[in-house]
């Protein structure tokens, strides 16, 4: 469970003790298989959906909801949560079992996903869904949105981190980078953005479209405090942002580039990047849901 | 943190002297804060042209620079209210109702954010500057935005009334305002309430429905109709969206003939905000729509310009007496 466990405060986190017990990393790698299956389970709903978008969010998912963020499912707007915001939107199908988990929201709701009435959809609703802290769908707008978050929160004095998802095709839009130089203007040390560095848009990789590396130097130019991490790796992922959530002594955002495998978990969406959007039949989807319940990640 | 002028300083002096306007905003935006009301104030490299310098200088812990980046000012504004704050942030109109009309829609109306934007030297204001910076389309995309409203104040006094009276507002508001150089037409303090309109005297034969600067010459204009016998009103439609669908009903049930101004294209404004009214009711009372004849206005200064498309006294008097002869529109 999300809990205020982790935050600055802690006795943990002020002995500079972030290391993940053996018992925490395989409960968080069961929420990161659990992600997986109710993608799965979501999509076989709507016909169509981005499996493999998910897939590779999966270990960042379950790190930050089940462990680095400070959460009360009971008060989604409690002031003092940490914030996550989605700029690859796409990917919510992932985010919406862990809200109905927590307890955001009935988990009835996830099996009408996307039917005529329902409020969730491929893209995540922050007026109709409980635990959503803002809206996305078009892509670059949220790093904007988080560093007026992390901006108010200052202002605010409030201690909250705010934590946003961009995707690796997102960072060729322009907006990324105007919201890029205005947090490092602000001192925003807060916001923390997570780049899903799975190398796949829509139109085929990333760098045969619009290439976007050296993208640790792009940001490190920007002034952001840099962090090139195996965004599969749990324990090393949960870590880092444990640290990156306590340290107080930060002048500037800092991006977690977090190495990713678009559709991990399921051995022939690894190899073919074309489920990027896309419809399992019943027995492809079998296929997968015992490879994700065999296969550890 | 950014150098300021201070109000005290001779460039800001000059520019005020130039455009006595300017202070209405920020005015306003600190009598908010006295209030107690969470305003924080942006800009997006024009603070000396808004005025909100005068603001920054006084609460520079509630003002924001976003430089020349003004998608991520209006996205991070949105953003920045879900953290309980008041957003009010400012830009060039052609910029905000053009440029940033997808960040309006997704990040402010949408998410139903209440942010305050301020789209300042609208219309063709902006005169020799050209094209890029004048706003013959922003009524029309920000009105065409669901749960978003519309304000255009004809005066200084009336943008900071109603600014005040945003804070008591729910939703989200496009302000579109002029440079600060409209001539008065209300006295300072003066009553604004969200989504009535203000009528100037009743027309038998034509009531002319306006918004923005040409409120003002459109009185004038009235005035000197009506002094040489005619029967011309004029209502002040300062807020576009919700319309005061009443007060349009009102004027077609009691005059002739009908008329709007807008500094704005004639395609999708006021002139058509007020063209559904009609259709909807059935109503039969012709309508003449006088604006920017779907064009890119010329270059000149503003006062040339408003006095070639006839939005000046003189001009909306010739095209009312037109209308009203039944002689053809001069344009």
């Amino acid at each position: 469970m999300a809990t205020t466990e982790t935050s600055a405060a802690s006795p943990r986190a002020q002995a500079n003790d972030f290391s993940i017990s053996p018992s925490e990393l395989a409960a968080l790698r069961e929420k990161a298989r659990f992600v997986r299956l109710e993608t799965i389970r979501l999509i076989e709903i709507a016909k169509t959906g981005h499996y493999s978008s998910a897939f590779s969010a999966a270990e960042i998912f379950a790190a930050l909801y089940y462990d680095v963020m400070s959460l009360r499912a009971g008060e989604p707007k409690w002031p003092d949560r940490d914030r996550f915001l989605m700029g690859k939107g796409h990917a919510a199908v992932g985010l919406f079992p862990i809200l109905a988990d927590l307890g955001f929201l009935a988990k009835e709701v996830l099996d009408g996903y996307t039917r005529l009435g329902n409020p969730l959809g491929d893209h995540p609703d922050m007026r109709k869904v409980p635990g959503i802290d803002f809206s996305s769908g078009s892509i670059g707008h949220a790093l904007s949105a988080g560093a007026g978050i992390a901006w108010g929160g200052r202002a605010s004095g409030r201690g909250f981190t705010t934590f946003v998802m961009l995707g690796d095709g997102e960072m060729q839009e322009g907006q990324v980078w105007e919201a890029a130089l205005f947090a490092t203007q602000h001192k925003l040390s807060r916001l923390v953005a997570i780049v899903d560095r799975n190398g796949y848009q829509l139109d085929g990789k990333v760098d045969d479209v619009i290439g976007i590396e050296p993208l640790t130097d792009k940001w490190r130019a920007f002034g952001w405090e840099v962090h090139d991490v195996d965004g599969h790796d749990l324990a090393a992922l949960t870590e880092l942002l444990r640290r990156l959530k306590a340290d107080g002594a930060r002048q500037t955002p800092v991006c977690v580039v977090a190495r990713t495998i678009k559709g991990k978990g399921v051995s022939y969406m690894e190899a073919e990047p074309g489920w990027h959007l896309g419809y399992l039949a019943p027995e492809d989807a079998e296929l997968a849901i015992a490879e994700i319940m065999a296969r550890e990640i | 943190m950014t150098a300021l002028l201070s109000a005290e300083s001779w460039q800001y002096r000059a520019l005020n002297a130039k455009n006595p306007g300017l202070d209405f905003l920020s005015d306003a935006l600190l009598e908010l804060v006295a209030e107690g009301h969470p305003v924080i104030a942006g800009s997006a490299d024009l603070q000396y042209s808004n005025g909100l310098n005068k603001f920054a200088h006084a609460h520079p812990d509630r003002y924001i620079q976003f430089g020349i980046s003004e998608q991520n000012m209006v996205t991070a504004a949105a953003g920045l209210a879900t953290t309980g704050h008041m957003p009010f942030v400012a830009t060039f109109a052609s910029f905000l109702g053009l440029l940033c009309c997808e960040q309006i829609r997704m990040d402010v109306a949408y998410c139903a954010q209440p942010v305050r934007l301020i789209g300042h030297h609208t219309g063709i204001s902006l005169g020799f500057y050209g094209t890029s910076h004048h706003a013959t389309e922003d009524i029309a995309t920000m009105r065409a935005i669901a749960d978003l409203t519309v304000i255009s104040p004809s005066d200084g006094s009336q943008l900071a009334a109603a600014i005040k009276a945003s804070a008591e507002w729910p939703e989200p508001i496009y302000f579109r305002i002029g440079r600060g150089r409209d001539p008065d037409i209300y006295e300072r303090g003066a009553h604004f309430v969200i989504g009535k309109a203000i009528e100037h005297g009743a027309g038998e034969e034509l009531t002319i429905i306006a918004c923005g600067l040409p409120v003002h010459p459109a009185i004038e204009a009235a005035r000197q109709l009506n002094a040489a016998g005619r029967s011309v009103g004029v209502i002040d439609m300062a807020t576009i969206k919700p319309l005061d669908r009443e007060a349009v009903l009102r004027a077609a049930g009691r005059s002739r003939m009908l008329m709007t101004i807008e500094e704005h294209n004639v395609l999708g404004g006021l002139g058509s905000a007020v063209a559904e009214v009609l259709a909807d009711e059935g109503c039969g009372v012709k309508l003449f729509r006088h604006g920017i004849r779907d064009e890119y206005s010329l270059i000149a200064p503003p006062t040339h310009l408003y006095a070639y498309y006839k939005l000046d006294a003189p001009g909306i008097e010739q095209v009312a007496s037109a209308l009203l002869d039944g002689r053809p529109v001069p344009l």
